[in-house]
């Protein structure tokens, strides 16, 4: 079963850490990216550069229209994902939990992504 | 020049031969299956424009003992002591092994103790699909990848990993005990139905790759049941199988919605898998104690027998769940009994039957709980409650087809409101 772990942190947040905390935080990304590769779980992910970067697309008055900034004005923002295969929504909560932007008051969703296969229908 | 398909059928029968022969010559389970996949790999490049060679198993044993062997040499530094005697046997030599080299014993044990390594209990359940398919199948890591929509880093990585733990767990090249053999057995048949069942989709575009591990499933079944034809789960489970692709052609409407049972063409069900379904497990219930995967393919035998859905001999299939549910009891088989229960006895009594469920942690909240519910509510006439039971199905599933077919069914009863 894959699940897409969606990072979400205070954009910047990285930049009042001290230098020991930075490269604490570093080297847990590392460690966790290692292990999974090692285990055959890492499926894929991506960083995503700051949300001041960011184009939205919405509706406006009948037609779309391109504005400069994040979709959702919120403290914490979307800064990454990380899709894992593995055996149990368990087993990825657990990777979840271990993602060192929680302990800095980020927060991960898990979030399972849909399948192509189907059981017979009665 | 011979043709591509032919000499891949011929590869992947090889493969667990070839395979079997080296560990039991050499044992390095790990190794020896990279050397055949590299020999598999040479074979399936040179074959096709050079012609398939006089002895096929010869020259891919060749080819796959010159590997392991010149990974020996580069090694020499670290090579222990055994092994530098194993490198002074003639046999060793990276020259075609004579005539007389051909296994002792018959290749049929060698793929049987194959399938019951690859199923080893010290790995997960997607360690033990990924090396089946590998060791077993044939399949390289590749075919693999794409058939589970994984970068082929990940499942190159799966693979060598379940063969470090397998090696690390101790295991050896040898059936189990008879104490162990019977759990194993049952491993490899839940193995099997779970490389069909990851192939059952019902999509025919990026996922082609992935419906082929049905097929796939479906071979190494008819190996299985080739080796063990004495044992009538086996005979049951490949029964299941070619009884439930049978409908493929059926279950996905035009524009790729999946289409249920009850509406399904029965034309266009393929009849010579469902002639050789239910004589399958019609042959082994005359002789074996009736198992899980026997009285599944039993129901589907029945459903396979009604020329259309009206004439579905319900009595017959909801006696099959209730034998079904005492020896092997399940709340997932609870919920099919429910559908049997409502098409004989009526709806309501289908629904009580579904009660319980709720308070079982194994089900309660689970999308096939809340599906079964909302089509019984449907057939008791309460559209109301039978949407919203769809919705909640729908919000419940990770299976695209399911979702979009549950909403659909969701969106038809509002249209009646």
């Amino acid at each position: 079963m894959k699940y897409m772990l969606l990072i979400w942190n205070r954009p910047g947040f990285t930049e009042e850490l001290t230098e020991q905390d930075r490269t604490a935080l570093f080297g847990e990304v590392d460690e966790i990216m290692r292990e999974l590769t090692e285990t055959g779980e890492l499926v894929g992910g991506q960083a995503l550069a700051n949300p001041a970067q960011t184009l939205t697309v919405r509706l406006v008055d009948g037609s779309a229209e391109v504005v400069d900034g994040p979709f959702m004005e919120s403290k914490e923002q979307f800064a990454g994902y990380l899709t894992v295969d593995c055996d149990s929504p368990q087993r990825a909560a657990e990777i979840a939990a271990r993602w060192p932007d929680v302990r800095f008051g980020g927060a991960l969703e898990v979030r399972p992504i849909m399948d192509e296969s189907a059981a017979e229908e009665m | 020049m011979t043709d591509d398909r032919t000499v891949e059928e011929l590869l992947r029968t090889l493969a667990p031969q070839l395979l079997g022969l080296l560990v039991r010559r050499h044992g390095q389970f790990d190794r020896c299956e990279d050397a055949v996949q590299e020999a598999l790999l040479a074979a399936a490049t040179q074959w096709p424009g050079q012609g398939v060679p006089d002895n096929p198993r010869a020259w891919l044993l060749t080819v796959a003992t010159r590997r392991l062997t010149d990974e020996w040499r580069s090694e020499s530094a670290r090579r222990d002591r055994e092994l530098a005697v194993a490198l002074r046997e003639p046999a060793y030599a990276g020259v075609a092994p004579p005539a007389d080299a051909e296994p002792a014993v018959p290749d049929a044990d060698d793929t049987l103790t194959l399938l019951f390594l690859c199923c080893h209990p010290a790995l997960t359940g997607s360690a033990q699909v990924a090396l089946t398919l590998r060791a077993v199948g044939g399949l390289s890591t590749a075919q693999i990848a794409r058939a589970h929509l994984l970068p082929e880093a990940t499942m190159s990585q799966r693979i060598r990993r379940a063969k470090q733990r397998i090696e690390a767990a101790g295991a050896r090249f040898a059936m189990p005990g008879p104490a162990e053999r019977e759990e194993r057995l049952r491993t490899v048949l839940r193995v099997l139905y779970l490389i069909f069942n990851e192939g059952y989709t019902a999509s025919s575009g990026p996922d082609l790759h992935r419906a082929e591990l049905t097929g796939e499933a479906i071979r190494l079944g008819r190996i299985l049941h080739r080796l063990l034809p004495d044992d009538g789960e086996v005979s049951g489970l490949l029964a299941l199988m070619l009884l439930t692709d049978a409908h493929r052609a059926a279950r996905v409407g035009p524009d790729g919605e999946l289409v249920p049972l009850a509406e399904q063409d029965r034309a266009r069900w393929d009849a010579v898998a469902i002639a050789e379904g239910i004589a399958l497990v019609t042959e082994a219930l005359t002789w074996s104690p009736p198992g899980p995967y026997q009285l599944q393919a039993a129901i589907a035998a029945v459903h396979a027998e009604a020329s259309t859905a009206a004439e579905t001999d319900w009595r017959q299939i909801l006696a099959l769940y209730r034998l079904l549910a005492r020896i092997a009891p399940n709340p997932m088989v609870t919920l099919n009994q429910a559908v049997a229960v409502a098409m004989v006895d009526g709806p309501q009594a289908g629904l009580a039957l579904l009660t319980p469920l709720d308070a079982d942690e194994r089900t309660a909240g689970h999308h096939r709980l809340a599906a079964v519910r909302a089509h019984l509510l449907e057939l008791a006439g309460d559209t109301a409650a039978a949407r919203e039971a769809y919705l909640a199905a729908a919000r419940g599933t990770t299976s695209l087809p399911e979702q979009r077919y549950l909403e659909l069914r969701a969106a038809r009863l509002a249209e009646q409101q």
